[in-house]
């Protein structure tokens, strides 16, 4: 969806794993994202589910899409169906929390919790916001909020000036298109999240120019 | 030239300034608002219109309970029905095992097209497939029909609402059923505004339909649900190409369909707290809480 229009494929479709483009195919999406997001291999992902995620996860195969999108499966992948299978395939393990009280602002919310092989781990909240959309709205702590309709470059850093004007500077001189440059952070000068959505893909060596900067941690691309 | 169109009125318009089906149109638009070529529009219908027949195949030999555990096998049954029982007629019973058994694939985590959402996906291909299996219908005529419907499914979407929640199953199955109708007019070789007045009547003959999931699930009533929105859309096609109807103009059908799906109590909107959802006999205790304790349970 480079742009932003509502076009034939947003009528006759998505292709996607039944029964709910918000339960299901949703789902999987968010869980796509977060393992696009977290570097190194998944060998455990927690999922605590809030809402109507938490009410009617199993009979919508929720937990399975959450799993496949994890293991790198997209919405429209019947591997799903298997997720179960799929991951002890993989070594990943898995696990459920149903939190039924805590109150979040939307119903189809879902924290992710992944640990990789060295021990480090991520946090993503994610919400499905409808006809297979999402949204991810928390980094670890920080707020974030974007949809992964465009390419998207996440870049961890330290809120530092200097540092947007250089990831804006690499950006010019690859002759990409922005749509939208945003940062959150945890603080000021704490730890800051930029994520930027571009009409066409990020190549590699401007990850690993923007990767160089002093106070750039982490850069991690989602392609749609 | 702008391709765009934001509703019936301003599609009609173009149509018939260009000499064009609808299909065209909304195929014009694609191009222009997306960037993209003719071909790769036409390789990506084709490739929905294949999961679609995957959709449609897959319950009759391999049929799968679904996750909720309410449905699954139907579409084989009704498949293995004697003919001297199969009242409806060849092309329509088609039609109500295709949507049965896309439904069933839908609950069983199979792979379907949103059409326009994953609840009524079934109701597109049951009749595309079903014409396909039934008249002397190309692929192509079924790419310029699955097209048609976009551009229906584009204006409802814009200027009412195609989700349960917001609008009540007047606004998935009902939509899908206006969508359907007028891909069967176009594929018959009907003119656009017949195509517009079949959308209409179907829309109208099921305005105020309630989405009342049990358990929640995407199950009961739906699966039957797209059977009937399939069956509407050819009566709806019928009519219209006939020439009778509709009274009430498309445009007008989508703000009269969106308003009256916004004035259903929430209980009718996806929530599981009426309708089929609280049937005595499917839901002992009819809250909510008990509803989702035996979903869980059974599974
Ligand atoms: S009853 Fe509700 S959930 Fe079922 S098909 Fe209709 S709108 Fe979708």
């Amino acid at each position: 969806m480079a742009n932003n229009y509502l076009g034939l494929f947003d009528v006759i479709g998505p292709v996607m794993v039944g029964p709910s483009s918000s339960h299901t195919s949703g789902a999987a999406t968010i869980a796509w994202m977060a393992r696009q997001i977290f570097s190194g291999t998944p060998v455990k992902a927690e999922f605590t589910l809030y809402g109507s995620f938490a009410e009617t996860y199993k009979g919508h195969g929720t937990d399975r899409a959450l799993i496949g999108g994890m293991l790198g499966y997209k919405s429209n992948d019947v591997r799903i169906r298997n997720a179960y299978y799929e991951a002890r395939k993989n070594w990943l393990k898995v696990d459920f929390v149903v939190d039924k009280e805590t109150h979040v602002s939307h119903p189809n919310t879902v924290d992710i919790v992944i640990t990789g092989e060295d021990g480090h781990t991520l946090l993503i909240r994610g919400e499905s916001i409808g006809g297979g959309r999402v949204r991810i709205r928390k980094i670890n702590d920080i707020e974030v909020d974007f949809t992964g309709e465009y390419s998207t470059m996440i870049i961890g850093h330290q809120d530092v000036a200097g540092t947007v004007a250089y990831i804006t500077t690499c950006l010019a001189g690859e002759d990409v298109n922005v749509a939208t440059l945003k940062l959150f952070r945890e603080g000021r000068g704490m730890k800051a999240v930029t994520v930027v959505e571009t009409d066409s893909s990020i190549s590699e060596e401007l990850k690993e120019k923007i990767l160089q900067y002093e106070t750039v941690t982490s850069v991690d691309l989602i392609e749609i | 030239m702008n391709w765009d169109f934001s509703n019936t009125e301003e599609l009609l318009k173009l149509c018939n300034e260009n000499d064009m089906p609808i299909s065209e149109v909304m195929i014009n638009r694609e191009m222009q608002l997306g960037e993209t070529r003719r071909d790769t529009i036409i390789d990506r219908i084709e490739a929905n219109l294949r999961v679609m027949n995957t959709a449609v195949d897959r319950p009759i030999s391999e049929p799968h309970r679904s996750m909720g555990g309410l449905i699954g096998g139907e579409a084989k049954k009704l498949n293995e029905l004697d003919e001297s029982k199969a009242i409806c007629g060849p092309a329509i019973h088609r039609a109500i095992v295709n949507a049965l058994a896309v439904a069933e694939t839908n609950a069983s985590m199979g792979v379907i097209v949103a059409a326009p959402t994953a609840g009524s996906a079934g109701v597109l291909p049951a009749v595309l497939m079903s014409m396909y299996e039934s008249y002397d219908i190309s692929l192509d005529d079924m790419r310029r029909g699955l097209i048609n419907a976009g551009a229906i499914g584009y204006i409802i979407t814009r200027n009412g609402s195609v989700a349960g929640a917001e609008a009540g199953c007047q606004a998935e199955v009902g939509s899908a059923s206006a969508m359907a109708a007028s891909a069967l007019v176009e594929m018959l070789g009907g003119t656009p505004e017949q195509c517009c007045d079949a959308a209409s009547v179907a829309l109208s003959n099921l305005l105020g339909l309630a989405c009342d999931p049990v358990r929640g699930l995407v199950e009961v009533p739906c699966q039957t649900r797209n059977a009937i929105g399939a069956v509407g859309a050819y009566t709806a096609a019928e009519l219209a190409l006939a020439g009778v109807g509709p009274h009430i103009p498309l445009d007008e059908m989508i703000q009269i369909t969106y308003d009256v799906g916004r004035s259903l109590p929430e209980s009718l909107r996806e929530t599981a707290k009426g309708g089929c959802a609280v049937a005595p006999s499917l839901c002992a205790e009819c809250s909510r809480e008990a509803a989702w304790q035996r979903a869980r349970a059974h599974l």
